[in-house]
Parts: structure tokens; sequence; C-alpha cells
């Protein structure tokens, strides 16, 4: 549906290289980046805002490089999510619609529904001023949700928030995306965002787009070494979860808490434990695992193993590597506490 | 607890300056309250009424032509970068530090006959000395105005005009109010160039000045008092409107 091909642009301290990738109807795309990697150039040169240097944004197969933001209709939620200070929550949500020249039925309707999804109904006569950030934040994507948007752009819309609500939000956002069904692009510094909401993620480095992929496989297999880094939970498993079981690749796995339906469980390799001979311990989850490759990182030892086509990655020190006589192809036991897994 | 003597020691030496503007107001209304038979007198001279008309109607024009194209200007300045935008915002400052026969022999060297002695004259000489006000005014207004938000509101729909005229206007308007005030104000207490471009039709400020040069003190002041007194009448009610606009 939205087509980002090779976009290049140098604004300020930013520079966007070669940025290519595409968003498909329906689907919730994150991209991923430390701060200061141009997430925010890259959503509004997407939005109209910023014209690149470089390089064609193409919706639904037509070229809208040269197009004013206002022809795009692309919604747009800034970091702090610029509600118009001088109007009402109610006014802010029905600007777009107003635009539109939409009877005023219908702008009641609409903007009526929107806010009994999100749950702002109570917000209507307030100015944005006199709201917590959970609520502006919510007020923002009324207002760029109304109107329908092919697309919708959010720059990191969880970063203002305290932990809690920051939970809290991201929770319902699954819950309003799957009412609503809308497409969304999120930039986010926060790798949780992408493990619980993204159906796939790119991850932006120095101003490049180094990797995209389903948010298993980018997680699992990092094109690099400054990837795998950046992204600190190296080991995400996807799977169906039934009250504390979580079945992945045929494999059941131990969960620290109660889940149901499609998770993703994340693992970080220090958690992981690797031994030999089966024995007798307090860790509930073991499997039997190939060792597929090894990484020498100083003191530090990277293993890929594959526990029945699950991809597991571990860290062992130097003097384990050589004591367990650990090489390629070698079968291991790995194991886990399940209370080092993390459910999104 | 030490006394913070510092903030005592500044508001000491700040009172200076607040009881030098305000002395000379209170003094010469007192003095004249001696002599109601002279004001009285004056609020009947013809020529007084029609001066003060002119000076109020000339000021107020010259205040919405300044907003008309300095508005815009402020906007330009506030958001795009062009080569040679530090000269224009220098050449925007230059008529505060022109004396003002200077700006009016400046005028009717470059504009002669057009200007001299009507109301476009008049009009023109207080526009030269008044108008950065709304432009710096218009300006820092537009600077406050965050940019996403006319950005958010062109992705909701809005052309450029749209979003400033619903957005970046109406948040810039009590700067832009201020500063059209202040250009008022400038220009109603204009006299040097109006001197020397357009001595007629008479404006009150011109007229303060003959009357004290023909008749003296006594007779000027009166004027004085009037113009004085509807000035700070309407500059104060307007401050007061844009406050309240503010905080609404």
């Amino acid at each position: 549906m939205l087509e980002v091909k090779d976009i290049s642009k140098d604004y300020g301290d930013f520079h966007l290289r070669d940025i290519s990738f595409t968003v498909s109807e329906g689907e919730y795309f994150i991209i991923l980046g430390p701060s200061g990697a141009g997430k925010t150039v890259l959503l509004e040169v997407i939005a109209g805002l910023i014209s690149p240097d470089s390089g064609r944004i193409l919706l639904n197969g037509i070229d809208i490089t040269e197009w004013p933001p206002e022809r795009r209709g692309l919604a747009y939620v800034p970091q702090n999510y610029a509600l118009f200070p001088h109007m009402s929550v109610h006014d802010n949500i029905a600007f777009g619609l107003r635009l539109r020249k939409l009877p005023k039925a219908e702008i009641e309707k609409r903007v009526k529904e929107i806010v009994e999804v999100l749950g702002i109904e109570n917000l209507l006569k307030r100015k944005p001023r006199t709201l917590s950030g959970g609520e502006q934040q919510r007020v923002a994507l009324a207002r760029a949700l109304v109107t329908e948007p092919p697309l919708i752009l959010l720059d990191e819309p969880f970063a203002n928030l305290d932990v809690q609500t920051r939970g809290r939000l991201i929770n319902e956002m699954k819950r309003w995306k799957k009412e609503l069904g809308f497409t969304a692009l999120h930039v986010t510094h926060f790798f949780e965002e992408a493990v619980s909401l993204g159906d796939r993620v790119g991850v932006m480095l120095d101003g490049r787009l180094v990797q995209v992929g389903d948010v298993g496989e980018v997680f699992s297999r990092p094109s690099s070494e400054r990837v795998a880094r950046f992204l600190g939970f190296e080991n995400i498993i996807e799977g169906t979860a039934e009250g504390r079981k979580l079945r992945a690749n045929g494999i059941e796995i131990e969960l620290p808490t109660e889940a149901h339906g499609e998770v993703r469980v994340g693992l970080r390799p220090e958690d992981v434990i690797i031994f030999t001979e089966p024995m007798k311990t307090s860790v509930r989850n073991v499997l039997r695992a190939r060792v597929e490759g090894i990484e020498e990182l100083g003191p530090i030892v990277r293993l890929r193993l594959n526990a029945s086509g699950l991809a597991i990655s571990a860290f062992i020190t130097r003097s384990s590597f050589i004591e367990l006589g650990i090489s390629t192809g070698k079968e291991v036991y790995v194991g886990f506490k399940a209370s080092a897994l993390h459910v999104f | 607890m030490r006394r913070d003597y510092t903030i005592y020691l500044f508001a000491a030496l700040g009172t200076f300056l607040v009881l030098y503007i305000a002395l000379p107001i209170v003094v010469v209304f007192v003095r004249q309250a001696s002599d109601a038979e002279m004001l009285i007198k004056t609020l009947h001279d013809p020529l007084v009424l029609e001066a003060l008309r002119n000076s109020l109607v000339t000021a107020t024009a010259t205040a919405f032509i300044a907003l008309f194209f300095g508005v815009p200007l402020g906007y330009v300045l506030a958001r795009k970068e062009f080569p040679g935008k530090s000269l224009v915002q220098a050449l925007v400052d230059v008529p505060i530090v022109i004396p003002h026969s200077v700006v009016g022999i400046m005028l009717l060297v470059t504009f002669s006959r057009t200007i001299l002695d009507n109301y476009l004259g008049i009009i023109s000489a207080m526009l030269f000395v008044s108008a950065p006000f709304t432009i710096n005014a218009s300006r820092d207004g537009f600077l406050g105005v965050d940019e996403k938000l006319e950005g958010v509101a062109r992705t909701l729909g809005a052309s450029r005009l749209r979003a400033f005229a619903s957005i970046a206007f109406p948040l810039a308007f009590p700067n832009i109010a201020s500063g059209a005030i202040m250009t008022w104000a400038r220009a109603i207490s204009e006299v040097g160039s109006i001197l020397i471009v357009a001595y007629y039709p008479k404006t009150a400020q011109v007229l303060i000045l003959e009357y004290f040069n023909n008749y003296g003190l006594r007779a000027s002041r009166p004027i004085a008092i009037l113009m004085v007194s509807i000035s700070l009448v309407i500059f104060v009610l307007l401050r007061w409107l844009i406050g309240r606009a503010k905080n609404a």
C-alpha cells in the first residue's frame, strides 16, 4: 500500500540514506531505532511536510512524492501530539472532518464513534492543556483516525508517558488496532513496542534502514552485530499460549504468567543455560538443541542453537565453552527459568 | 534566613523610572484641573476637534495598513530561511534609529508632491516609523507557534493558507494585536516627520506645537491633556482586552 523507495534526505543533523520499505494494507509496521536515527524526519517526509532530496513515495501505486500533505491525507501524530491548544477536544477531533465539509450530523456521529472506542467521551469539552499525557495521546489518535486515513504515522506515541500509563496504552493500542483495523507506521526506540504491536519491524541506525522483516525473524536473526546490540532481547519466541503453557514449533514452554492466544515472549541470551547431559534442576524449561553457530566475542561466546526449529541464541563464558567442549553440530541441552521469560 | 537585599536594591533603582514616567502625567492633569475654564474653551474649539479626529483616523488607518502588510512579512520571517533574511530583519528595525525629522525629509525627497500636505502624507510618515512594531510582534508571535501544529493541520486536509488562518493566526493573535496597538500608539505620538511632510491637514500633535509656539503653554496644555487622555484610554482598554483573550 505504502511504498518508500530509496529516500535520501539531509535535514539539519539528520541524514536519511536510501530508505526503502513497504507497508501493506492493515499492517502495523514499526521502525525501531535509537534517538537521532532520523525517524521523525522520515515520517515527515512520508507525511509530505519535508520533501526528500531523492527517492519516491508511492501510495497504492500512485507516486505522491510531489503532493502536498493535504492531498496525501496520511494522518500524522507527532511525538508531542500537537493538539491545537485553542480548540476544545471535540473541535480538535472534528478538525479534519470539517475541512472535508461533511454535514454536521455526520461529523457528530463520527466523532462520537471514535471517542467511544478510545474511551474519551468525557473529555470532549476540555481544552488540551488540562489533559494528562495519556489523555492527550488518545485525543491525538482520535483526531488522526476519525478521518479514516489510508495510513497513520505515529512518532514515538508512548514516549512521553509514565511507565504505567505506557504499559496500559500499549495494551489498549492492540485492542484499537484490532477494532478499527487501521494501517500504521509507528517509529520508536522502545523495542517493547515493536514486539508488542508490530507485525513487521524495520531497524534504523544512522539514517539507514538496516534490516526489515517479521518481528520474530529480526529479533532472532539480527543482520549485524550493531542491530543485535541495539535490539538487546535476541530471543523472541512466538507461539500460542494457553494458561501457563506456550506452544511454539511443537515445543511446550512454561510461562511465568498466564496468557492466552498468540503471544511473543522474550528471552535474553545471558539467561540461557547450556548443559551437555540431562540433569535434575529447578529450571522449568529444558530443550534439546543442536549448536549451529559459534561466535567468539572476547571473554564471551555466543552460541546459535536450533531446538527443533526454534532458533535460540545464548551467551556463555569462554571458560565454560572450553570445559564443555562445545563445537558446531554438537547436541546439547538448553535450559531457562520460566521467570527469565518476558511475555509481551 | 538571609534577606534578599539585591532584589530590594533593584526595586529601589527601578522605582526611579516608574516615578519619572508617572510624575509628568499626574502633574499635567493636576495643573489642568485648576484651569477648567481653558479646558472647556478648548473642547469647543472646532480646530482642536478637527485635529484630534485627524490624529485618530490616521493612526488607526496606519495600524490597519501595518497589519495588512506586516503580518504576512512576520510569518515569512518566522517560517522561512532565505538568502538576505538578516538584511531584511535589520532593515525592519532601521526606522527606530533614524531621527524623525530625517524620516520626513527622506519621504518628501522620495515621494515629493504625492504626500505633501495630505492624509496620505500623514499616514506615510506614521507607517514608516511605526510599522516595525507590528512586523516584529507578528514574527515573535508566529515563532511561538509550534510548526508541528500547522503540519498536523495540513495532514488533516488543510491547505497552507487554511492552516495559517485556523491555527497560526489565532494562536499568534495576542502578539499581533499587541504589536498593532504599539504601532497605533507610536503613530499617534509621531510629530517630527509629520511636521515636515504634512503640516496640513492638521493633526493634534502638530496643533499642540503650533499653539505652544503662538500662544504659549496655557493654550497648548488642554489639547495635550485631551490627546493623552484619549490615547491612554484606548491603549489601556485594548491591552486589557488582549490580556483577557490570552487567558480565555
